[in-house]
């Protein structure tokens, strides 16, 4: 689906060292977890807390809320809104999020 | 940059308006800071202008180019420079000025200001098709994004649909890196260029008419097009697997893995509605739009509105806005006499009047046909909620007749986006239904805080005496 332009692979810019649900990945300084996303080649971040359907980033500007990711253990992120760091933990978001230390009530 | 807690004036957004805004600003005087959400400045049409990866000019062209210079003079005028800054609240304080409440880095804080100029610029307008939530459907002005951020182009097996300008000028820096698209469908209805007609004479002594035959050259010489497009359907099952379209009712099906989707931009109007500026319906332009005077002022005192948040006019005039909002800041703020304002104002007002030049034949040559704009069906309006155009209409003949109690019925408009991918189709759903205006109609009330922020910020933001006593009740003293 997108591809990084030879010129900008190869300009040199800074690697980071990131992992995306478990798997390591290389992620070019500067870029957007939801960039960083598509540059490993998956067009969906996470299932919806309605249906459960996939989804991935619509608008890339902070706009539609579908690139929600959780990022170093916090649900909700907008992908497309946080710039990638070495070390970052992204997990692609399964349906609704709890909020962290909150046990669900059966 | 540090910030502090009170400005003269606060500006939201760093787009053209924004940039031109701040800058003015602080040539007369007024102590300024630009809250911007984004990492760097320019906006979405200026995305990434200071760090784009791709260095060949000619790739994003003259157009995308000229913003360094606004980047520029802006970073030279000593306007305090908030990046990663969402501005969530902005309310009446008694002495007439604005309490700004506004996340830096994931920290909130609070900001006084005496007047705000909001230049909060466009959003792509909802492009409510069948399939159009499969991951691989996303926004010509997405894809973009990403090119001018993150250097990364698009696959192939691409397809462009829509209308208006900037569906080809994406065709063009999108065959400029050697990447075009497999294909353009353009869904401008048939007659409209006879009814556009009407405007031609503007266009045709525009700055926009040179410009938009070269990139429609661009286009056509590196993507094939397909016109008169009447129906278009993503398909795939987790992801997208194929086009379907139809012109005249031959339906064909492509196998793709990305549909970009455009048909104009719209105001962004959250924060305007939420501080409560009027609005009213634009029928040229498909949406609603603060109501303004000629200097951006809204029907909110101390609130300017500058840029296409105040009705689409593009880049160009938006940075003529941006300088006329500023000098009607200055002039209420005391900083400059009314004639002081208007001599300053000549300038601004003869490149608006240039730039304008031209915007009703686009208005009107690239009005989105009725089917793209008002689904029907099982097509999802709502994203966020999963609210079909069915149940919508289905709500309105039960009796719900406006989006604010439609909300009540089937949660449309209270997810995340906050209406923002959907505001604009519930309303034109109820008013087809209804056989009434849009106008008529309205849109979703919006509150404060207009992006979702969390319970921990909220805590943290720092607390009067007065404001404990109200929680915690603490007893009078004896």
């Amino acid at each position: 689906m997108f591809k990084m332009l030879p010129e900008v692979a190869g300009s040199g810019a800074a690697l980071l060292n990131v992992t995306i649900d478990g798997r390591r990945h290389a992620a070019r300084e500067g870029d957007s977890v939801a960039a960083t996303l598509f540059a490993a080649g998956l067009p969906s971040c996470r299932t919806t807390p309605v249906t459960g359907v996939p989804r991935g980033p619509y608008c890339m500007m902070g706009v539609c809320f579908d690139c929600l990711v959780v990022i170093d253990g916090r649900p909700n992120q907008q992908g497309c809104m946080v710039r990638v760091r070495d070390g970052m933990v992204i997990e692609r978001q399964q349906g609704a999020r709890l909020v962290p230390g909150v046990v669900e009530v059966q | 940059m540090t910030i502090t807690d009170r400005y003269d004036l606060a500006v939201v957004g760093a787009g053209p308006a924004g940039l031109a805004a701040a800058e003015q600003a602080m040539r007369t005087g007024l102590s300024t800071v630009l809250f911007d959400e984004q990492m760097a400045p320019g906006g979405q049409i200026y995305r990434a202008i200071t760090t784009t990866p791709l260095t060949r000019r000619e790739i994003l062209g003259d157009d995308y180019w000229h913003g360094s210079d606004l980047v520029t003079t802006f970073t030279r005028s000593g306007a305090t420079y908030a990046p990663g800054s969402t501005v969530w609240a902005a309310t009446r304080e008694p002495d007439g000025g604005f309490e700004i409440g506004v996340s830096c880095a994931g920290e909130a804080r609070l900001v006084k200001v005496r007047h705000l100029i909001l230049a909060t610029g466009a959003q792509e307008r909802p492009f409510p098709i069948p399939g159009w939530t499969l991951p691989g459907v996303m926004t010509a002005g997405a894809a973009q994004i990403l090119l001018k951020t993150a250097g990364l182009a698009p696959g192939s097996r691409t397809v462009l649909a829509g209308t208006g300008p900037l569906l080809y000028v994406a065709a063009a820096q999108f065959a400029a890196v050697g990447a075009p698209a497999h294909c353009l469908l353009d869904t401008t209805p048939r007659g409209h260029l006879r009814k556009a007609w009407a405007h031609a004479l503007d266009f045709l002594r525009s700055p926009y008419l040179m410009n938009g035959l070269s990139i429609l050259r661009a286009a056509r010489s590196s993507t094939t097009i397909v016109r008169h497009v009447d129906a278009i359907e993503a398909l795939g099952a987790e992801r997208l697997e194929h086009v379907a379209y139809s012109v005249d009712g031959n339906r064909v099906e492509i196998a793709a893995d990305l549909l970009l989707l455009h048909q104009g931009v719209v105001p962004s109007i959250n924060l305007s509605s939420a501080i409560g500026c009027a609005h009213h319906w634009d029928d040229a332009q498909l949406a609603f739009v603060p109501t303004v005077d000629r200097w951006g002022a809204s029907s909110v005192a101390g609130v300017t509105i500058a840029g296409d948040a105040a009705g689409i006019a593009g880049a160009r005039a938006a940075r003529a806005r941006g300088t006329l909002a500023a000098l009607h800041a200055a002039g209420m703020c005391g900083r400059l006499t009314a004639a002081q304002r208007d001599q300053h104002a000549d300038a601004a007002r003869a490149e608006l009047a240039h730039w304008s030049r031209g915007r009703s034949f686009v208005d009107a040559m690239y009005r989105p046909a009725d089917t793209f704009r008002i689904p029907a069906g099982d097509t999802l309006v709502c994203r966020c909620e999963e609210v079909s155009a069915r149940q919508i209409a289905d709500t309105v003949k039960l009796g719900c007749t406006g989006p604010n109690q439609m909300k009540s019925f089937l949660r449309c408009g209270m997810g995340p986006c906050q209406g923002r991918l959907c505001g604009l189709t519930v309303t034109e759903i109820i008013a087809r239904e209804r056989e009434v205006t849009p106008g008529e109609v309205g849109y979703y009330q919006l509150r404060f805080p207009i992006k979702p922020i969390t319970l921990r910020e909220l805590a943290t933001l720092p607390q009067t005496q007065a404001s404990e006593q109200a929680v915690v009740r603490i007893p009078r003293s004896p």
